[in-house]
């Protein structure tokens, strides 16, 4: 059953992904990419971590591929049939892209990856809340110090100029 | 009696035990579930259907007038001839259009507005999945209803639908900021994300200790669902129903549904988080009472939102999110700072909630002080700039 979720997911990412990149038309690339979250988030589910696969539909679909969707909107020659697909390099990146495959597909079959025995402790978001203040407190300040200076950069830019 | 004492629970393990007796374990548990999710997506039909009759006669009535009383008694099939007409309607699709990205749109919409009810708690031990994370959730799914629009307003290859929708992502995203932090307030006093446990964990139902994040809740969440005051968005005189003036039809319909399935929902969370959910006096001995309570006080949410709808003037665009930034934000924010430092205080809960109480009302109190001041300052200006202009056209007439 597993399995069987798990192949839905997998179309479901790639065939975003591959929207993504082959598309003519730079919206429904964009609507792609929200496709191809979506199934991220449903593999996260599937290893049991529901609080990320959330977080992922809220930051990624909400946020982020909003604003993505927002850029694409404002340029102005999104959709260009007769524009060339590949330039004339495709084929030493294919190369290349294949090298990279078998490399990554090597070291994911070859390596033996240390399997976590015990189950999910059913208090994650608790354990998750704790280590925020507790061990990681640095770097979670640090993120919210970044957030902060991107968001006043955002409203310096978007200012209206006196 | 006893049966009947738990009726629903009892109704749906016979139902599984009758099913088990013939059919696999996986079976039994995927057909319970289909039929669940039937059921919740029926919910959101069933809701637009009566919704809709509800709202024209309370706005009827404010009005001053009857509301719609021909078809059928006290007008109650009106609704059905409205979705038939609906149904039967030609579908246009624009010259331009995308048509994929078109047709999906109203259908990711009215997703959307579905997917809300699996986490509701109708009942002890009844909803649909109760998530541990049931609270994000609902914020997570409100979030796909603004890639919709974009989708909508987009793809209609009309200048206004674009506008229209980016007017509408723009209120959302303003708006999302306030209601999650009240949920998060609600969820800070109880200190779990998952709604039945929510509901659980309300002794006094949690108007009566936060009214102040209540009515932000409420309004944020009207605002989300792009209810009055906060319908700039699609009504006709503004813009002319904005984002979805391409659609005709079911399409339309689809999106029609969505929204009043979203008021429902709405309505039922405020229930959830702030007023008790299913419980109520004697729902702890007779768990059958639990989910007539949910909807009796979900009813009257929803009767409040219509009475806000019918009262109200429209907000423009920039009070709207002025009125969000700068008013339900650092009300929200204030608000949750109070509760996470009165929660950790060592004192017993009662005294707890008293402090809480005490804080929401005093923001409450500082909020409208300050909106009293900035009203007359406001007032004062529009004077001013008056008299400076008929002291410039006086001598002119002299």
């Amino acid at each position: 059953m597993q399995a069987v979720v798990f192949a839905l997911l997998a179309v479901a990412t790639l065939g975003g992904a591959l929207m993504v990149v082959l598309s003519y038309n730079l919206l429904r690339s964009a609507l792609g990419l929200v496709l191809a979250l979506f199934g991220i988030a449903g593999l996260f589910l599937l290893l049991e971590a529901e609080f990320v696969a959330i977080v992922q539909v809220l930051v990624y679909v909400g946020a982020i591929a909003t604003l993505v969707i927002f850029a694409v909107m404002l340029c102005r020659n999104y959709f260009d049939p007769t524009q060339a697909r590949f330039n004339d390099q495709w084929r030493l990146v294919a190369g290349f892209a294949a090298l990279f495959f078998v490399a990554l597909a090597a070291v994911l079959l070859q390596v033996a990856w240390p399997v976590a025995i015990e189950p999910v402790p059913s208090d994650v978001i608790t354990q998750l809340g704790v280590a925020f203040v507790g061990p990681y407190a640095v770097p979670f300040e640090i993120a919210s110090a970044l957030l902060v200076v991107a968001m006043i950069g955002a409203i310096i830019v978007a200012r209206e100029r006196e | 009696m006893h049966f009947i004492s738990d009726l629903w629970l009892n109704i749906a393990k016979a139902w599984t035990a009758w099913l088990g007796s013939f059919l696999p374990g996986w079976a039994v548990s995927l057909i319970d579930d289909v039929i669940w999710g039937g059921m919740l997506a029926m919910l959101s039909v069933i809701a637009t259907l009566s919704l809709t009759w509800m709202e024209r006669k309370v706005i009827g009535r404010i009005q001053n007038r009857l509301g719609p009383n021909r078809v059928g008694p006290w007008g109650i099939f009106q609704a059905i001839a409205d979705a038939v007409k609906m149904m039967v309607k030609e579908d246009i699709i624009p010259d331009g259009a995308d048509k994929p990205v078109f047709n999906l749109a109203p259908v990711l919409i009215a997703a959307a507005a579905v997917l809300l009810w699996a986490v509701l708690p109708f009942g002890r031990g009844i909803s649909g999945q109760d998530l541990n994370i049931g609270a994000l959730y609902l914020v997570a799914v409100g979030s796909l209803s603004t890639l919709a629009v974009l989708m909508a307003g987009w793809s209609s290859n009309n200048k206004f639908a674009l506008i229209g929708a980016f007017r509408v992502v723009a209120q959302l995203l303003s708006y999302e900021v306030p209601m999650v932090l009240s949920i998060a307030t609600v969820v800070l006093v109880t200190g779990s994300m998952r709604l039945g446990d929510i509901v659980l964990r309300q002794p006094v139902p949690f108007i009566l200790v936060l009214p102040l994040t209540a009515i932000i809740y409420v309004l944020a969440a009207a605002a989300e669902t792009g209810r009055a005051p906060f319908d700039l968005l699609e009504a006709d005189s503004e813009i002319v129903a904005g984002y979805f003036i391409e659609y005709s039809g079911l399409k339309f319909g689809w999106f029609y549904i969505a929204e009043y399935s979203n008021l429902l929902a709405v309505s039922c969370i405020t229930t959830t988080l702030f007023l008790g959910g299913w419980r109520g006096p004697g729902a702890g001995v007779l768990p059958v009472l639990g989910p007539i309570y949910f909807f009796i006080k979900a009813i009257i949410v929803v009767f409040i939102l219509m009475w806000i709808r019918g009262t109200w003037p429209r907000f423009r665009i920039d009070q709207m999110l002025g009125f969000a930034w700068k008013v339900l934000v650092p009300a929200s924010l204030a608000s949750i700072a109070w509760v996470a430092i009165v929660v950790k205080l060592p004192v017993p809960q009662a005294v707890q909630y008293l402090l809480m109480l005490a804080g929401s009302l005093a923001t409450g109190f500082v909020c409208l002080t300050l909106l009293g001041r900035a009203a007359r300052r406001f007032v004062e200006g529009q004077e001013a700039a008056a008299h400076a202009l008929a002291a410039q056209q006086m001598p002119a007439e002299a």
